[in-house]
């Protein structure tokens, strides 16, 4: 890598900007024609895949060993306050990110997008494109002007792309909510750079990283800055808005949401607390920590019981942001015990976690896009045996199913068995309360990925696997080669991952070495991971495969050689029982009744059971969330009863307004004078 | 890496592979005993084994590739935790590969597998079958991790070989209180994890009571086969894990010659032996419980492994 870091120690940020630039230029395009579905979704949305390629690589170079932050000053903005752009092993990071899980989404969305569906395509591929873009901005960016300029262009453009078919009330509302919540954090977003100049009035990052704060005011920024990046990733109680917006958009724009928007907020967390508060006392760490790991098994538990399959993966995503913010709360505990190595593994494991799910949550939530295409059901009520319609789906989808339940040899695995070496090596932080308390995070943390398992096994059991519920099923059509190259594209980064963890380790190793100073070890090979210690533990998602693979090729010979492969064709035996239909499945709700049994308080259950002599018996579920009921309505009362107050000062009468005019005139004066 | 760590490495796994119908023949016979009942044959799950592979495999209409795939997908991610449990030796060169959070890694595979082939069939019991496995597999999978936490903290591994090592390096026999915690919840997960009464019972086919028969109604001849030969070498290798954590004298450590691993193989012969009488006792003495009471001696299992590592923090503080 030394070559080629030398070659691009000027060029790879100007590269990134002239991408960014593309994608904006990409989406202006689309304005031209913007009905063309041949224009917009054959051949600018695969050139938006091939830059959002040219991004991961460009940030993949940033990762390089002997890579020196590059930086730049664009000539935009404000008079007194040009554009200031840094490209460092952090943002190099979630460049690579965004780019190699925004291609694959992209080629997918050329594949997806059609003519009746809300927007106009050509307006879609705008609002696409600039929501990629200011992604990649805020990454880049070096003062808090840009960030929160770019910042706020994400939130919007992303606003229109989940409001695509606006004229469903239920969409409307949905994206209203998710306005109103990325604005609260947005606000606290400001707040918190507010407090970072530390009265400077200065507002680039590096006037930031240089401001001595009180450590008041350092703690302030810091809650700021959780309230602020935690409402953008749904860190809970911030999350309602997130299993509302997710389902509501098109899939592709799904999948970017959560995928991809959801690690960005990851990136403004990291990059505020480590890079420019230089991480604080240990209770920051146990905050993010113990909220992480509360978010992690609510997510997980509220998606066990969910009926939409969009919902249930927006669940997940709260689940999985839930244990990147457990393991980056790890980081800053550890960081401020000055364990520096065990800092670096658990932000390794945030970091690794961040990407895995980056790629199997965007592969999964692109599966129910062709699922959703295919079939024009969202409910997993009335989707099943798809596997056999829909085959590459089917396929490819369960890849992302395994890496999703966290398990070997996948990626998903090798996060969670970071993340959980992180939680075991924590007994020897030298404080004697929580060198008790921080080890049974990992219980926790066993317990949610156990539960990651048992809703993967619904999501894919209900949808692909079983008898179609609905006979409109039995037309569903796999999908087309544009959409199959999308997911094949991301279920290969997911195995990649999990057979050469090593090569993800190293590099996130750059990333650790600005941040903290210090890397994990370096495994024996690069399908061969041993973070800490060989002695205390090493994995190999490669020898693991072939260990399963060989077994299983050696008695599949076996069995065919010393006995038969015959296969007879019967109908299924179920227990002797003649007729079988679909609707003696389990359903979504039925999969989900022991969770809501054995975890009845997390719920807030409304039952309808049907009489004992009711003839069109029908039984009703309804599961709701206690924060929309305990929080959300009655701050929602207080803010409508506040406004009604305000407005007895609006008499609607022109005598009353210039009374307050003089009013104010003389209230002033007084304090001039 | 050297030739006779290759070959124990090999041997071992075929060792498991070859000794878990015997030792599945064996409980039941036990069992069959302290039920008064004549016992069958200790060679009977062998046969089993002869006579379906024999069989051509009947297989419903609507059976997907995934369907087939399953049995042998779950077999190989037993084979291959077989591998990495120093069940003989410590020299396992595989036992590096992965560890023992990869080891329940490996287990939740095979069980997700499992759950998810019952499904595809799409009949009454397979769902059933899969929601209470995944029921109880998400309870027993992280007490078990828990369980092995505990031998983590005692000696600062999560490989399975450098935990044995510890315990037979450590001079005379030291009573450790949180070991002892770990130890019942590492039975009672045993217990669950192998479909054993109290959680479920594998010699009813009772609709309302069963748990993986019901998820393998569908299957036949080969593809039962494997699944059965699966299902041995999951309570072997649940077996020979608590004999790495809570019994490992006897296993022939990283310089033992071809003379101490035979006598290795005769310990290990011993110890399933015993282990497998206990077994047959604690599934007589016990009752089955009703499906719902499972969680509740699951989670009892997790807290109680959880507490294990309360009392190792605080003795150790």
């Amino acid at each position: 890598m030394h070559g080629v870091s030398a070659l691009t120690t000027t060029t790879a940020l100007t590269a990134l900007l002239v991408l960014v630039a593309s994608w904006l230029l990409i989406g202006a395009l689309g304005l031209v024609q913007s009905n063309r579905i041949g224009w917009v979704a054959r051949t600018l949305f695969p050139l938006g895949a091939l830059v959002a390629l040219g991004v991961a690589g460009m940030g993949a170079m940033s990762l390089g060993t002997g890579f020196a932050a590059q930086t730049g000053v664009l000539a935009f903005g404000l008079p007194d306050m040009p554009f200031h752009v840094r490209l460092d092993a952090l943002s190099g990071f979630f460049l690579l990110l965004l780019g190699s899980a925004g291609a694959g989404i992209s080629i997918f969305a050329a594949g997806y997008f059609r003519h009746g569906e809300g927007t106009a395509p050509g307006l879609l591929c705008l609002q696409y494109h600039v929501f990629l873009a200011s992604m990649a901005l805020v990454v880049l960016a070096d003062d808090a002007y840009l960030f929160m300029v770019a910042w706020e262009t994400m939130a919007l453009s992303s606003y229109f792309l989940v409001t695509t078919q606006h004229r469903i009330p239920e969409i409307q509302r949905a994206g209203f909510l998710y306005l109103l919540m990325a604005h609260v954090g947005a606000l606290a977003l400001l707040l918190c750079f507010g407090v970072l100049h530390g009265g400077s009035w200065l507002m680039t990052f590096d006037s930031m990283r240089a401001a001595t704060l009180s450590p008041a005011w350092a703690a302030a920024a810091f809650l700021l800055a959780l309230f602020g990046f935690g409402a953008k990733a749904g860190l809970v109680p911030l999350h309602v808005w997130l299993p509302e917006a997710h389902p509501a958009a098109p899939s592709p724009v799904s999948a970017m949401m959560s995928g991809l928007m959801l690690k960005v907020a990851v990136y403004g967390m990291l990059r505020v607390s480590f890079d420019l508060l230089h991480a604080g006392p240990w209770w920051w760490g146990m905050l993010t920590l113990a909220v992480g790991l509360g978010t992690a098994l609510f997510g997980a538990v509220f998606a066990a019981v969910q009926t939409d399959m969009k919902r249930l993966l927006a669940y997940s995503s709260i689940e999985n942001i839930g244990l990147i913010f457990a393991a980056l709360g790890l980081a800053l505990l550890c960081y401020a015990f000055n364990m520096r190595l065990l800092a670096a593994l658990a932000l390794t494991a945030a970091l690794l976690h961040a990407l895995n799910h980056a790629l199997f949550k965007s592969l999964l939530f692109l599966a129910t896009g062709s699922v959703l295409h295919a079939t024009h059901e969202r409910s997993l009520g009335k989707l099943g045996g798809l596997i056999r319609r829909m085959p590459w789906v089917a396929a490819l989808a369960l890849v992302g199913t395994l890496s999703l339940a966290g398990l070997p040899p996948l990626n998903g695995f090798v996060s969670e068995w970071l993340l959980l070496q992180a939680f075991l090596s924590t007994p020897s932080i030298p404080h004697a309360f929580i060198n008790m308390i921080v080890p049974l995070g990992a219980a926790v943390v066993a317990l949610t990925a156990a539960l990651a398992g048992y809703v993967m096994v619904k999501f894919y059991g209900v949808i692909f696997l079983g008898q179609p519920r609905e006979p409109s099923l039995m037309q569903a059509h796999d999908a087309g080669w544009l959409e199959r190259v999308g997911l094949a594209w991301l279920a290969l980064g997911c195995i990649f991952i999990g057979v050469f963890p090593q090569a993800a380790l190293d590099a996130i190793a750059g990333v650790t070495q600005t941040l903290l100073g210090t890397v994990v070890q370096r495994g024996p090979a690069p399908w061969w991971i041993a973070p800490v210690a060989q002695a205390q533990a090493s994995y190999s998602g490669l020898w693991l495969l072939l260990g399963m693979a060989g077994v299983i090729a050696m008695m599949f010979v076996l069995v065919r050689r010393m006995y038969h492969g015959r296969v007879r064709r019967v109908p299924p035996w179920n227990c002797g029982y003649p007729e079988l239909t679909p609707r003696m499945q389990d359903t979504a709700e039925g999969f989900g009744q022991p969770i809501r049994h054995m975890f009845g308080p997390f719920f807030r259950m409304e039952r309808e059971v049907p009489a004992a002599d009711d003839p069109a018996p029908r039984y009703r579920i309804q599961i709701d969330d206690h924060f929309w009921h305990g929080l959300y309505l009655p701050l929602a009362r207080i803010v409508g009863w506040l406004a009604d107050a305000l407005s007895m000062l609006q008499r609607g009468r022109l005598a009353v307004y210039l009374m307050y005019s003089f009013l104010t005139l003389i209230v002033l004066l007084v304090f001039v004078l | 890496m050297n030739a006779l760590a290759l070959v124990s490495q090999l041997g071992g796994v075929v060792l498991a592979v070859a000794l878990a119908p015997l030792l599945a023949g064996w409980v039941a016979q036990c069992r069959a005993w302290l039920q008064s009942r004549s016992a069958p044959s200790l060679l009977l799950p062998y046969r089993t084994l002869r006579k379906l592979f024999r069989k051509d495999a009947a297989l419903a209409t609507q059976a997907s590739p995934l369907f087939r795939a399953a049995p042998y997908a779950v077999f190989g991610a037993m084979a291959t935790a077989a591998a990495i449990i120093p069940s003989v030796t410590t020299d396992l060169p595989l036992a590096r590969v992965a560890d023992a959070i990869a080891l329940v890694g490996l287990f939740a595979t095979a069980r997700v597998f499992i759950a998810l082939a019952a499904m595809d069939i799409g009949t009454v019991f397979g769902s059933m079958g899969a929601r209470r496995e995944m029921m109880i597999g998400f309870l027993a999978e992280p007490a078990l991790l828990m369980v092995l936490f505990n031998a983590f903290l005692m000696f600062g591994s999560t490989a399975l070989p450098t935990i044995v090592k510890g315990t037979l390096d450590a001079d005379g026999l030291t009573l450790h209180p949180s070991l002892a915690f770990a130890g019942v919840a590492f039975v009672m997960v045993l217990l669950a994890e192998n479909a054993r009464i109290p959680i479920d019972n594998p010699g009813t086919h009772l609709e309302v009571t069963m748990i993986h028969e019901s998820m393998v109604l569908e299957y036949s001849a080969r593809h039962l086969a494997l699944i059965e030969w699966a299902s041995w070498l999951k309570l072997f290798n649940y077996a020979c894990i608590g004999f790495t954590l809570f019994v490992p004298w006897g296993i022939a450590p990283r310089t033992a010659g071809p003379l101490g691993l035979l006598l290795a193989i005769v310990w290990l012969l011993a110890k399933l032996a015993v282990a497998g009488a206990v077994l047959a006792v604690i599934e007589t003495v016990s009752a089955k419980l009703r499906i719902f009471r499972a969680p509740e001696f699951l989670s009892m299992a997790f807290l109680l492994a959880v507490l294990g590592l309360l009392v190792h923090l605080l003795l150790q503080s």
